[in-house]
């Protein structure tokens, strides 16, 4: 089980990443009219066909040679199908795949989100080649990052560089 | 912190940039597969990230990669290194990841403890 929303998000990102993703674009939202909150991850990866998609929200399924779609998947269905929430997954073979899971914020058994601050850190840091597109909007927060603009800024200089590496901690300590 | 400062730090990194690119002295990779995220491999991560970051080590690389088939021994480290066989960490948490770098990726002792 994740103990927590960060640590999933972390698990399906993976997924985008061992898909090819140059983009991934990440957002955790809540309606601060309602109590619903939603985790949305699209990536321009490898895509799947309707089969491949379908089994991969299977938990006993897994592409194993080489297994490239862990549990990640059917865990945060899991998680949001037990918490009064939804869970969508739309998948293109050559497109990419977007994954959208709703929670009721509410629920008892909804796990704490957890540090969305380091699982953001770790996934820029670690794929300094990827585009991330981060949004968190949650209690009057809104956050808002676009990671292909500080590559233009950088011009050349790898976003795993230690001295971005530095900037990218202070600034999410501070912005996010 | 705002955009104006990446410039500055371009500035500043840009004379490395090109040395780093051409020779990571040594990659450290980790397994980030479901069953090492459960045991704890983001926070060994951000570790080794952070290590890298302070002690600015240019050369340095750190990574991810899938799931590692021995989730027993998760979360899992790898230490690539140019012309030496490769070092499996096992059941690594922040606090050996601190000891692994300062112990084999700046003095080049592999610590043996904790290999697999």
């Amino acid at each position: 089980m994740m103990e927590d929303i960060s640590s999933h998000i972390m698990d399906i990102v993976m997924n985008s990443v061992t898909a090819g993703a140059k983009h991934i674009s990440i957002a955790v939202e809540k309606d601060p009219g309602t109590s619903v909150m939603s985790l949305t991850i699209s990536d321009d990866g490898s895509g799947m066909d309707a089969e491949m998609a379908r089994k991969v929200q299977d938990p006993f399924f897994s592409t194993k040679t080489g297994r490239k779609v862990g549990l990640g998947v059917p865990l945060l269905k899991g998680t949001a199908e037990t918490t009064g929430g939804s869970f969508t997954l739309t998948s293109a073979k050559g497109v990419g795949t977007k994954i959208m899971a709703t929670f009721d914020s509410r629920h008892p058994d909804l796990p704490p989100l957890g540090n969305i601050r380091d699982t953001f850190f770790v996934l820029i840091a670690s794929h300094p080649e990827i585009d991330f597109n981060l949004r968190y909007s949650v209690d009057g927060k809104d956050f808002l990052l676009d990671i292909a603009e500080w590559r233009k800024e950088l011009d050349g200089v790898p976003l795993n560089h230690p001295e971005v590496i530095g900037f990218l901690s202070n600034y999410l300590d501070e912005h996010l | 912190m705002n955009l104006e400062e990446l410039k500055k730090i371009r500035e500043k990194a840009q004379k490395d940039v090109e040395l780093r690119q051409k020779q990571a002295r040594i990659r450290i990779v980790v397994g980030m597969g479901t069953s090492g995220i459960a045991a704890g491999a983001r926070d060994v991560l951000k570790t080794f990230v952070e290590e890298v970051g302070k002690r600015n080590l240019t050369d340095v690389i750190v990574t991810q990669t899938g799931e590692k088939g021995l989730a027993s021994q998760e979360p899992m480290v790898e230490i690539f290194e140019e012309s030496k066989p490769v070092v499996v960490y096992g059941n690594i948490d922040p606090e050996k990841a601190r000891r692994v770098v300062v112990e084999h990726v700046v003095n080049g002792q592999p610590v043996s403890e904790f290999a697999i």
